[in-house]
């Protein structure tokens, strides 16, 4: 193993392109998972900041907030199904929001959520009707506290009266009021879809349980499902996810590449070593040594280019969010190239022949 | 070594590239292995140091009978039993002098400041204490060849093969590794196997033995 990490430190150059290949392959993976993070975030965060454990959509709305409409006789039956007693409505919809002195077809598009419970990072009680939070993105377009928005073709007015950060919907600003701003909006500008007084998309539940059913005439899906069943979530993550296998695969090829070469220019080299007592799995573990060390310092060095990144990316230009939990789930995934690619020398290792230390039998 | 037969396959023939070769080496002795290029002295000393198992006979080193020994037993054997110095000298090329010396201790259950004293120790005999930090490449061909030698001696073995040991050196040089050896093989009593076909080498020898066509004759 010393022997293995000397080389290493001795014969940097060595080394020198296989590395800075894995820090860019790193890097890569880096980015691509900030990136789907990002994307992901910038449509969820709305409904991952919900503070219950489910959501409760009708059954026939294809677990879309528009499409769904329950009552309150649902929600006495939500509240027998799971034991939560607190129940509470959630309803959303997206306008063209006007800003004060803004042009007539100045338009910021945000998502208006009228709420019961309050999502994280928002007080306890929603504000009074009329009133609402802004998400923090917001400011980039003008919005300001105090200033009185006007939301849909029917110009309804609400005031900002405080901002809430990462609650994106769907790519949007969101503003956050009573379950009776979000109606008496959707209403005004929806006439011929008009929203009852009881009547809410959504039911934020908390409880312990799991259900195998779901209660009559509704879905129950937990958070994580909910947010999965947004709009645009898994396609998401399914084409990032294939980028990233690809990389993933590709840093195996790199990395199986460069030490079956490696191997075969030290074939001479183990021959001695096995002729003087080395074992092969001694040898081969000096190889997987040499990988796991090598992607680290690929992994660190692409890991402080991509917190660079992260920091220089302005904000609202791509969505773009690099958490410590990607930063460990890439380096992982690159640990796990790098033993499946030094891998691939193990056979060449067992096969060299101490007799080839001492010259030609015969 | 008794009764011992080495019989390769090629193709549809076997080649027998020993015969029936018995030879004892005792303790302090240096014995010259001497033939023509293709006449079995490398297997013999091979099959001596456990790189190769013999087709038939029997092979006892040090009091170990290695006839029946496993791959991996044979290894152990070679890392604690047997010395070797190859033809092209062969050391670590990023290592030190010493660190070529100590790489014996790493493949092994390490004795750590043990090996440490005994490779300064052995550095010191060979006349390479100051040379303890360079590396091959800083190194004269006569200066690796002891570092190998004292490679070889590391491990405090029972038997030393050693493979042409001056055949990358000139004459002078030669003479100067051959002294060397025999002072550490008589100063250790440890026995030693000298493959060579140059005759001058055997006046460093106890005995010569010489080997044509696989087939032993003193």
């Amino acid at each position: 193993m010393k022997l293995a990490l000397r080389e290493l430190l001795r014969r940097p150059q060595r080394f020198a392109t296989a590395a800075a290949i894995l820090t860019l392959i790193s890097l890569l993976l880096m980015f691509l998972g900030g990136l789907l993070d990002g994307l992901i975030n910038s449509s969820t965060e709305a409904v991952s900041a919900q503070r219950g454990s489910h959501i409760v959509f009708a059954e026939k709305s294809r677990l879309s907030f528009p499409s769904s409409r329950l009552d309150d006789t649902q929600r006495k039956a939500v509240a027998e199904w799971t034991g939560d007693n607190e129940v509470a409505g959630i309803g959303v919809a997206q306008f063209g929001v006007r800003l004060p002195d803004a042009g007539p077809r100045d338009l910021v598009s945000v998502a208006l959520f009228g709420y019961e419970l309050a999502p994280k990072g928002l007080p306890e009680l929603p504000p009074v009707d009329g009133e609402v939070y802004a998400d923090d993105v917001l400011r980039e377009d003008g919005v300001e506290d105090g200033m009185t928005l006007l939301v849909g073709p029917a110009r309804v007015p609400v005031k900002v009266v405080g901002f809430v950060s990462d609650v994106n919907y769907l790519s949007q600003g969101t503003l956050w009021g009573s379950l009776n701003t979000w109606r008496s909006v959707q209403n005004a500008n929806r006439p011929d879809d008009p929203i009852g007084d009881t009547v809410v998309q959504a039911f934020v539940v908390r409880a312990n349980g799991t259900w195998d059913a779901n209660p009559p005439g509704m879905t129950i899906l937990t958070v994580d499902e909910s947010v999965s069943a947004l709009p645009g979530v898994k396609e998401q993550r399914g084409t990032f996810g294939q980028i990233i296998g690809v990389t993933v695969v590709i840093a195996i090829v790199v990395v199986g590449l460069f030490f079956a070469l490696i191997t075969v220019e030290r074939i001479g080299l183990y021959g001695i070593l096995k002729a003087i007592g080395a074992r092969s799995r001694t040898l081969f573990a000096g190889v997987l040594l040499q990988a796991v060390a090598l992607t680290l310092i690929a992994s660190a060095l692409a890991g402080a280019i991509a917190i660079l990144l992260a920091n220089v990316i302005p904000p609202g230009s791509i969505p773009f969010d690099l958490s410590v939990n990607r930063l460990v789930s890439s380096i992982v995934l690159l640990l796990v190239a790098a033993i499946v690619g030094s891998a691939f020398s193990l056979r060449r290792v067992l096969k060299v022949d101490p007799a080839s230390a001492i010259g030609s039998v015969v | 070594m008794s009764g011992v037969r080495k019989v390769y396959r090629m193709g549809d023939t076997d080649v027998v590239a020993l015969a029936d070769a018995s030879i004892e080496v005792a303790s302090g002795e240096i014995v010259a292995l001497v033939g023509p290029s293709g006449s079995g002295k490398t297997t013999l000393c091979s099959i001596a140091g456990g790189i190769l198992t013999a087709s038939a006979g029997s092979v006892v080193v040090g009091g170990h009978d290695i006839t029946g020994m496993s791959a991996k037993q044979l290894t152990d054997f070679r890392r604690e039993t047997v010395g070797f110095v190859f033809q092209a000298v062969n050391l670590v090329p990023f290592l030190t002098a010493r660190e070529n010396l100590l790489v014996v201790d790493e493949m092994g259950k390490r004795t750590g400041a043990v090996a440490k004293k005994r490779a300064d120790q052995l550095l010191e005999e060979l006349g390479l204490a100051d040379r303890a930090k360079n590396l091959p490449s800083q190194l004269s061909g006569g200066q690796r060849q002891r570092v190998a030698i004292g490679r070889a001696l590391m491990n405090e073995p029972k038997l030393v093969l050693f493979d042409e040991p001056t055949s990358a050196l000139d004459s002078k040089l030669g003479e100067q590794v051959m002294e060397l050896i025999r002072t550490e093989m008589k100063a250790r009593n440890t026995a030693a196997i000298i493959v060579t076909h140059d005759h001058r080498i055997t006046q460093y020898a106890d005995r010569t033995v010489t080997i044509s066509d696989g087939v032993l004759a003193a």
